[in-house]
């Protein structure tokens, strides 16, 4: 068993979704209290990575950060290396192709906050700021939880993605899915096996655990 | 220090156009049907909402004027705003909801045993009453030591008997408090059992004669008609 594959796949699901959570934080939040020109327009195009194949935005991703790519000349400008087929492009990449789980829940959970209550802070004297920690994250708790369960079990499914910017170098860019892909490929049935039963109970344990928390919000 | 406003705003169905103004120790009721723009009033005076022109002056500080552009945030205002419901955080028991903002953290114990919810105040909100609530509701906005205090039919979801004894706690509060007080009902009774003065709102206007219409029931204008839906609410207390 590739256990060093199933390391960087962890480690990947993590930073990935600790990054989400940052990121996706404030996004959600214009798009759940603001309203402005454009914004349907810039919410399909945050969502467009669930609509599009995962080759797809692997393949424009290797545009942008390879060599000649936008980001990756500023990378190469800043580090002197490449970012395709390291672990930062991977989890770069895997940002983008998780963007939607993350922003999507946290969204909705904002917006069910009563508008009443975050007035009512502002009369109390906390800046939007404040208020965004001191009321909209505990508020919407659970709904911050769910979308972290989901952008990590679907950083740990990522596949397509992953193989097209990172390729399979392991302790690198070998992430589990792909090391059960070319087990099966070198007809090493016993090690996918371990592998993709590994898989199993993490995913069904988190699953649970999500529908718990929407359990708890309804 | 006496608050002052005066303004302007389109609403969907008449346009609000009221002044008044309501000095220290003193509690002005604003009494209407529902839907004649009293929560509109207070939402403005709160600085959640823009008149379309007009001022507001509290003291000698200017809180709101369209001619200079000037509109101080509710944060700066440093007011208390008490609502029906919705004022408490869900997510923090009734000490932290009544200390959210408080200047002094010792003081909130003593507040909320003044209104007699000490003995709570580890529950969450939707632990407790409603009337219990409201009760916290008002020590959060005391607590922050407001300058004035903006009550928009704080009872209103609340059973009769409990009403009557937080309107009776309120009417002894009122005396040991020296900044202005602004009470939105639409509950006759409420209204006379509390008011220094007396704001009557139809229709985003002041109307002096709708109390006596309301009084002798004349059934003459549309403004009786419209509150002939609500609640009639007998005048002996």
């Amino acid at each position: 068993m590739d256990y060093l594959a199933l390391y960087v796949t962890l480690k990947l699901a993590v930073v990935t979704t600790v990054l989400l959570m940052i990121i996706a934080a404030p996004i959600a939040y214009v798009l759940a209290y603001y309203r402005f020109a454009g914004k349907s327009l810039l919410e399909a195009l945050i969502y467009l990575p669930i609509a599009l194949p995962p080759t797809v935005i692997g393949f424009y991703l290797i545009i942008f950060m390879g060599p000649k790519g936008f980001i990756g000349r500023i990378w190469e400008m800043l580090t002197g290396g490449s970012l395709l087929f390291t672990f930062i492009g991977i989890a770069i990449a895997s940002v983008i192709y998780s963007i939607p789980f993350a922003v999507q829940p946290m969204k909705a959970a904002f917006s069910k906050i009563d508008r009443r209550l975050l007035e009512s802070a502002y009369v109390l004297g906390l800046s939007k700021k404040a208020t965004f920690f001191r009321v909209i994250i505990p508020n919407s708790a659970s709904g911050i939880a769910a979308a972290a369960i989901l952008v990590f079990l679907h950083s740990i499914g990522a596949f397509g993605v992953l193989l097209m910017v990172g390729g399979s170098i392991p302790g690198e860019t070998r992430v589990a899915s792909i090391a059960i892909y070319e087990a099966v490929e070198m007809m090493n049935y016993q090690a996918a096996a371990m592998m993709a039963l590994s898989f199993i109970p993490i995913s069904y344990a988190f699953l649970l655990l999500i529908n718990k928390l929407n359990e708890a919000r309804s | 220090m006496t608050v002052e406003a005066s303004f302007k705003k389109q609403l969907k169905y008449f346009e609000l156009d009221i002044s008044f103004s309501c000095a220290e120790e003193n509690m002005m009721v604003m009494i209407g049907p529902s839907g004649g723009g009293k929560t509109t009033i207070i939402r403005m005076l709160a600085g959640l909402e823009k008149p379309k022109e007009g001022k507001i002056v509290f003291g000698d500080e200017v809180w709101f004027d369209s001619l200079h552009h000037i509109n101080v945030p509710p944060q700066e205002r440093c007011l208390g705003y008490v609502f029906q419901d919705y004022n408490l955080f869900p997510h923090l028991n009734l000490f932290d909801n009544a200390a959210f903002a408080a200047v002094e953290k010792k003081e909130v114990g003593e507040l909320l045993e003044v209104f007699k919810i000490g003995h709570l105040k580890k529950r969450k909100p939707h632990m407790v009453s409603g009337g219990e609530r409201q009760r916290c509701a008002i020590c959060q906005a005391l607590a922050r030591r407001p300058r004035l205090l903006l009550l928009d039919e704080p009872f209103s979801a609340l059973d009769a008997i409990t009403r009557r004894g937080l309107r009776e706690e309120l009417k002894s509060l009122k005396d040991k408090m020296s900044f202005p007080i602004i009470y939105v009902t639409h509950d006759i009774t409420e209204a006379l059992y509390l008011a220094d003065e007396l704001l009557p709102v139809v229709e985003g206007k002041m109307d002096n004669q709708w109390l006596q219409k309301m009084i002798n029931r004349e059934p003459s204008t549309e403004a009786v008609l419209r509150a002939a839906r609500e609640p009639r609410l007998t005048l002996v207390y």
